[in-house]
């Protein structure tokens, strides 16, 4: 069977690593065979895996090497928890040289040097929080990741960047075979957030695959450098993530999205309460305004 | 001979070529001038966006600020910042001559370069660049300043060349001069040229006790857009020493930091190439009080109106200076012009060239009994073809950032007896039977500038024209069957 290519995006913060490793270690406790490729400078997109503070990424070895073309395939990559093959492309510290072209060189690395003729079932890439340039389209350009899963929770701005990832895939989709498998709905506890997610799902055409809550176990794991389910595979948030996994081993569900406009998305927000349909007029208002004119409301 | 009409409308069948959108803008480009039609700038668009696909021989910002305007300042280091290719394939290409021991004290045709590999992209290349700033100044101590000449990447993935060349520079104690000269800027090598200008202007004129101590003195002149090419520059000041002034500075042909620095101290800027310098020309005016003034040294006409027009912003000594040198010149002059003239009288000339060429050699032409009739800037400015108009008499072709396509179709219809122009020109009219000569680089010859450079002017011009070989290829078109052109 032919491997499986998975990316992973969502806006910064959301818990896109945390998750993918959960899912990840969940995959390999079911006997997948597993890859995961850190597309982010921070290079932590397998340290739960490896128990590690951050692995030797491909960018540094090749730096203190010379070049890339001096590295070999077995000096950047690592096998950690559950056999999961681990790479990081890594990048420079912020604010300095290109992070975008550090993983183009880096994947482009991978393919030449086969890492990807393993005898694998899945490689997921975990991509730096926005698509901020075409380096980080990289794993999703020419035939690499064909299943994108975006990592998404109630809160507005989460949702916004979703819908912009959504749109990078439709540039991509159309000319090539890559597609939107699923929303992974990373709680955070806000108001009706399944529904949102599953609304919001709906209109960009794809599902919501999971709703994974929120638990204080995936702290206490990732202080640990654990995931979930190395640290403690009794707790019903292991179940969750080996449910993600269940679910995408089953996906089938692969689609083109139809990302929603601005407004579009403003009037999904207010459905759910998040923006108030009649206050229009609290935009660019200060909290101070607007205590004073509850005053006067209630003088009235 | 093309008249107004018909070359009106030889623009128009060139322009019916193109799709609707392409030929809108190509006519803006396109012009024909006649004697009397002399309104504002030939009424030519010009310095805009090349469009894609027209083939283009326009270089970038980057050809502007190294190859043209810093390149050729002998003493000081200029480093080809990027990947390795920029520097390495413009060395020494443009003919500056200067004097000096290479390696040692002077560096005009090394190529200095911090040849960016992957990781420089994506960690940033200025640890690298500090890096080589110490090695180049140990390698070569009597360097007198170093110049970063950025190329696409550096501006690509926001390196700060600037914190980089500040600390070196107080570390070396020598101008080091961050220079953003990116080829993606611009449209071309004139905004390299500005740019160029501008880091002149900020980091060795504004720089602290550059010229402290020098006194000036009452004939102090400065060489303004003369990059020696072929001896250019060497053959202009002579003139101009003769006849009583002092050059103490030449911009930037054959030379020096020290020249430049003294620059601002001068009594009047003599700018050649407008193009490429009138921004310091005109800065120095500002900041200084120092007027300029162009002058053309092509040509036995053009060199005695412009010594002439020099002589008259100094006393009676330097008009008198200037009388006697072109006295002495004139004869040899003449002579020139009586053994060559008959071998060149009622040739018609095409040019298409950059910076001051395609209206400077006018003139050098006219006294050989040549005829321009058509001309046109790689990457002028509307200022630059209103010069043009002034130099002009008869119907010309006027063509700003010409496409290959427009000018073989041109000089298919006109069928001049030599065109001027570039490599890139070069054998594509040659194999169309028609003389070339390169007028970037005099084709490896030269000077043409002053007196001196007109004997070779003259020469090169009769030996190209006048050649045997011309006689013996048929060209398609002479081809039995062939019918007319």
């Amino acid at each position: 069977m032919a491997i499986r290519q998975c990316a992973i995006y969502g806006k910064g913060g959301i818990g896109k690593s945390t998750t993918t490793q959960n899912l990840v270690a969940a995959l390999a406790e079911a006997q997948q065979k597993v890859m995961i490729v850190g597309c982010d400078p921070k290079a932590d997109s397998t340290r739960l895996i490896l128990h590690a503070k951050a692995q030797n990424t491909i960018m540094q070895l090749a730096s203190e090497a010379g070049s890339v073309e001096d590295l070999e395939l077995n000096d950047v990559l690592k096998s950690g928890y559950g056999g999961i093959r681990c790479v990081e492309s890594g990048g420079p510290e912020p604010g300095v040289g290109c992070a975008g072209r550090g993983v183009i060189t880096a994947i482009n690395f991978l393919e030449e040097e086969g890492a990807y003729e393993e005898d694998l079932d899945f490689v997921f890439y975990d991509v730096l929080g926005d698509v901020v340039c075409g380096g980080f389209a990289m794993p999703i350009r020419e035939n690499k990741a064909q299943e994108i899963y975006i990592v998404v929770s109630g809160e507005m701005m989460a949702m916004y960047a979703a819908n912009n990832i959504a749109k990078g895939i439709v540039k991509y989709a159309n000319s090539g075979k890559v597609r939107l498998a699923g929303l992974i709905c990373n709680s955070r506890n806000t108001d009706r957030e399944a529904d949102l997610i599953e609304a919001l799902a709906e209109r960009l055409g794809t599902q919501m695959i999971h709703f994974v809550p929120r638990h204080n176990v995936v702290q206490r794991a990732e202080i640990r450098r654990m995931t979930v389910i190395e640290y403690d595979p009794g707790s019903p948030q292991a179940d969750e993530y080996r449910a993600l996994a269940t679910k995408i081993v089953n996906n089938r569900k692969m689609v083109i999205p139809t990302p929603l406009t601005m407004d579009e998305l403003e009037a999904l927000l207010m459905e759910f309460g998040i923006l108030d349909e009649e206050d229009a007029e609290i935009i660019g208002r200060t909290a101070a305004q607007e205590s004073s004119m509850s005053m006067l409301q209630a003088m009235a | 001979m093309l008249t107004q009409d018909e070359a009106e409308k030889l623009i128009q069948e060139v322009l019916a070529a193109y799709p609707p959108e392409a030929a809108e803008d190509r006519a803006k480009h396109l012009a024909v001038l006649d004697g009397e039609n002399r309104e504002g700038g030939c009424g030519i668009t010009a310095n805009r966006k090349s469009l894609p696909g027209v083939m283009t021989i326009r270089g970038c910002a980057y050809a502007g600020s190294k190859g043209v305007v810093w390149g050729p300042i002998k003493d000081m280091i200029h480093i080809s910042h990027g990947p390795v290719g920029c520097g390495q394939y413009s060395r020494a290409g443009r003919r500056n001559y200067y004097v000096g021991h290479t390696g040692v004290n002077a560096f005009g045709t090394m190529n200095f370069t911090s040849d960016f590999q992957e990781k420089d992209i994506v960690f940033g290349g200025d640890k690298k660049l500090a890096k080589l700033l110490d090695e180049v100044d140990t390698l070569f101590p009597l360097n007198k300043g170093i110049s970063i000449q950025s190329e696409c990447p550096v501006g690509l993935i926001g390196d700060d060349i600037e914190a980089v060349a500040k600390k070196k520079s107080a570390d070396l104690a020598k101008p080091v001069v961050p220079v953003r000269c990116e080829g993606f800027r611009g449209v071309s090598q004139s905004l390299g040229h500005h740019i160029a200008n501008d880091t002149i202007r900020d980091y060795i004129l504004d720089r602290p006790n550059a010229s402290s101590g020098i006194e000036a003195g009452p004939y102090d002149v400065a060489i303004i857009g003369d990059y020696n090419i072929g001896g250019d520059a060497w053959s202009s000041r002579i003139l101009l020493e003769e006849m009583g002034l002092q050059v103490v500075a030449q911009w930037s042909g054959d030379g020096t930091l020290a020249e430049l620095e003294r620059t601002p101290k001068v009594r009047l800027n003599l700018v050649h190439c407008y193009r490429s310098m009138n921004y310091i020309s005109r800065h120095m005016e500002t900041k200084y009080g120092i007027p300029w003034l162009e002058y053309n040294f092509f040509g036995p006409t053009r060199i005695a109106d412009s010594l002439r027009r020099i002589a008259a912003r100094f006393d009676d000594r330097i008009k008198a200076g200037a009388e006697a040198v072109i006295a002495r010149y004139q004869p040899m002059a003449d002579a020139i012009t009586g053994r060559f003239r008959p071998r060149l009288e009622g040739k018609r000339v095409m040019l298409y060239v950059g910076g001051l060429r395609p209206r400077h050699v006018i003139g050098a032409y006219e006294d050989l009994g040549m005829e321009v009739v058509g001309t046109g800037y790689e990457f002028g400015h509307n200022d630059d073809y209103e010069r043009t108009q002034e130099e002009l008499k008869n119907t010309t072709l006027i063509y700003d950032d010409a496409s290959g396509y427009e000018l073989e179709r041109f000089v298919e219809r006109v069928r001049p007896d030599l065109i001027g122009s570039g490599i890139k020109e070069k054998y594509v009219f040659q194999k169309m039977g028609i003389p070339f000569r390169q007028m970037h680089s005099w084709d490896y010859s030269g000077p043409y500038h002053g007196y001196d450079g007109y004997a070779i002017f003259a020469r090169d011009m009769d030996m190209t024209i006048n050649n045997p070989c011309w006689k013996m290829m048929t060209p398609p078109w002479r081809q039995p069957g062939a019918g007319t052109p």
